[in-house]
């Protein structure tokens, strides 16, 4: 065991370390195993059989691809404010800053019915759309800008201090080198910002992935349309069927885990690059 | 390139940051801008740069004004302080940065770019550094990195704002003498700003020292130091005495000395500060002949080939402290010790009218 412990000026190593295994166990690896253990109930066919439905595929393809299209439309986006918050001054900066965090403290149900009212057809944005025909309650197309608005707090929070730090005298330099902006940027600007936004990315998309209370309300819950994963789970859970809503969740777990794997590596791979002095 | 500044006003606030500052910088000089924090020399060198725009004033390039041409248009070569290295990049991306960044008609190809920061890399002494990431090296590699990164677009004029600044002593000694050499190598005009009189006075062509915005004297590094032409630019550069006294038609009075004045010949009995350098003290056990200033010996620092005493005045109220530098020679004939009475004189001094404030 000692060859593990490191010597430190900082005591109490062994406490911590058994503290923070002690409260990860509680809080998340037993109810997660908690979920595999109930999946096991389930004989391999019957499994199988319910997590390959093509109910719960085409609610695969509506969650994992409207979250990451929502994640996707809010690294951008959120760049975009998180640059503007950083690098202009305007007459109600702070307020436009605390808003962003709304999202987080807002009660996803709220947020659910508050988006239903103004893209339903008769909604204020709604009634606009609907004549061009686009329609966004009530499809996929809703779950996708619930899904966004939930997660644009991820991206500006995470990108935004990374941002501060940039010296100004990178830019300097860059431009007395002969650098344009457009080059500054894509160069100089972006590659330290980018583990960041991968950060911010893949928290606005784990997040989506697991959202339930403002997506129900504007979704519609059509079966094969705009029903999401997270919906089927507490469908079966209504119907008693636990092992089949377990089974659905460990899925989901091992698609999240990957997907979040892959972003981690894609993360740790820049950041190696871009190594900080 | 020669660099030529007329008028130039900046403020910032209520802050003046540069007043009316006028100055000529000869093609292939380096000069150095000295003056303490606040003294507006990193403004006039990034007003120089283009990073900076002045109020009012003029920038001439070649006797062409530049002060409206862009940043990237005046090839100027920078060196920041703090190295502004790209850290997402190679060495020697970092050098070749300047040449990928042009457009496509002028750009270098892969080869000559190639060619080029190898040989520039091969100047700073740090080829082999090329793969690391500028994390991985040391304060003074980064700064000289930095120079070639700023030498690689070939620029008219270099910059450099406090360039050793945040290196150790002997780093900082070390890149100063080789900076030096480099320059008689490959003449660029250039102009550096510090803080530290030694680097300026060691390194340059030429000094500027600058305080409150303002230029306060111009001149070659023996100019500045021994024909300060007021008491600002004595006190910063270097070591120096105050005695009071008073002048009065052409003659000067310390204590018991006297001495002529003729440069004051118009004064009628003004109260006056003579500015004495350590070295410009004669030290001697006994008064022979003219007058002179008693004084005890209170501190004697014999350390290397220069002894430097402090002396306690005797015939003053203030007793404020003297310091002399002797030779090792002359403190072992004198053979000095700690509490002995002795006689000072400066051997050579400069009269300035006592500003009242």
């Amino acid at each position: 065991m000692s060859t593990f412990k490191q010597h430190s000026v900082l005591p109490g190593f062994n406490l911590a370390l058994g503290f923070t295994l002690l409260y990860l166990s509680l809080i998340v690896l037993i109810p997660l195993s908690a979920a595999f253990i109930r999946t096991a109930e389930l004989p391999w066919p019957q499994f199988w059989a319910t997590v390959t439905s093509p109910r719960v595929l085409a609610s695969y393809q509506l969650t994992f691809g409207a979250s990451f299209a929502a994640a996707l439309t809010n690294a951008a986006f959120g760049l975009l404010v998180a640059w503007v918050l950083v690098r202009y001054q305007f007459p109600g900066k702070r307020i436009v800053d605390a808003l962003i965090d709304l999202p987080f403290a807002l009660p996803t149900a709220v947020a659910g019915i508050a988006l239903t009212a103004l893209y339903a057809g008769n909604g204020w944005i709604g009634q606009f759309l609907e004549p061009l025909g686009i329609k966004v309650a009530f499809t996929p197309l809703g779950v996708y800008v619930a899904l966004t608005f939930i997660g644009l707090p991820f991206v500006v929070r995470t990108v935004q201090p990374v941002l501060e730090d940039i010296e100004t005298e990178l830019e300097e330099a860059a431009a007395m080198l002969g650098a344009n902006r457009l080059q500054t940027f894509l160069r100089i600007i972006f590659p330290t910002i980018f583990p960041a936004l991968m950060t911010g990315f893949a928290l606005a998309f784990a997040r989506a992935i697991g959202e339930y209370g403002s997506v129900i309300f504007i979704a519609g819950n059509m079966p094969m349309i705009s029903e999401i994963t997270p919906l089927l789970i507490i469908t079966k859970l209504e119907q008693y069927d636990y092992a089949g809503a377990t089974a659905i969740a460990v899925v989901m777990l091992l698609i999240s885990f990957v997907l979040l794997l892959i972003i981690n590596l894609l993360q740790w791979w820049s950041r190696r690059r871009n190594a900080l002095a | 390139m020669s660099i030529e500044i007329r008028h130039l006003h900046k403020q910032f606030g209520s802050f003046a940051a540069l007043r009316d500052i006028n100055l000529k910088i000869h093609a292939g000089e380096l000069l150095a801008l000295l003056g303490p924090s606040g003294s507006g020399k990193t403004t006039l060198l990034r007003v120089i740069a283009g990073l900076e725009t002045a109020d009012t004033g003029q920038v001439l390039f070649n006797d062409e004004d530049a002060t409206r041409q862009h940043v990237r248009d005046r090839q100027v070569g920078f060196v920041f302080q703090h190295y502004a290295l790209f850290r997402n990049m190679t060495i020697f991306e970092n050098v070749a940065f300047g040449l990928r960044v042009r457009p496509r008609h002028s750009r270098l190809k892969n080869q000559e770019i190639h060619e080029r920061v190898t040989h520039l890399l091969k100047l700073v002494q740090l080829d082999w550094l090329a793969d690391r990431y500028p994390h991985q090296l040391s304060g003074g590699q980064r700064q000289r990195i930095a120079l070639a990164r700023a030498l690689a677009v070939e620029p008219k004029v270099l910059l450099l704002d406090e360039p050793f600044g945040a290196l150790d002593a002997k780093v900082r000694k070390e890149l100063r003498s080789w900076l030096r050499r480099l320059h008689d190598e490959m003449p660029i005009t250039s102009v550096f700003v510090t803080h530290d009189q030694e680097e300026a006075l060691e390194v340059s062509d030429r000094v500027v020292v600058m305080n409150e915005g303002r230029i306060e004297q111009a001149g070659t590094p023996d100019e500045v130091y021994e024909q300060p032409v007021n008491p600002f630019v004595y006190e910063f550069l270097g070591h120096v005495n105050l005695f009071h006294g008073r002048i009065h038609q052409g003659r000067a009075w310390i204590g018991d000395i006297e001495i002529d004045a003729p440069e004051h010949a118009e004064a009628e009995d003004l109260a006056a500060i003579a500015y004495v350098r350590p070295h410009d003290i004669e030290v001697d056990r006994f008064l022979n002949g003219d007058s002179a200033l008693p004084a005890r010996v209170s501190h004697i620092l014999s350390v290397g080939p220069v002894v430097r005493l402090e002396l306690t005045r005797e015939d003053h109220q203030d007793r404020n402290l003297v310091q002399a530098e002797i030779s090792k020679e002359r403190f072992r004939e004198l053979q000095l010790a700690k509490g002995d009475r002795v006689f000072i004189k400066p051997r050579r001094l400069d009269l300035f009218p006592h500003q009242s404030h």
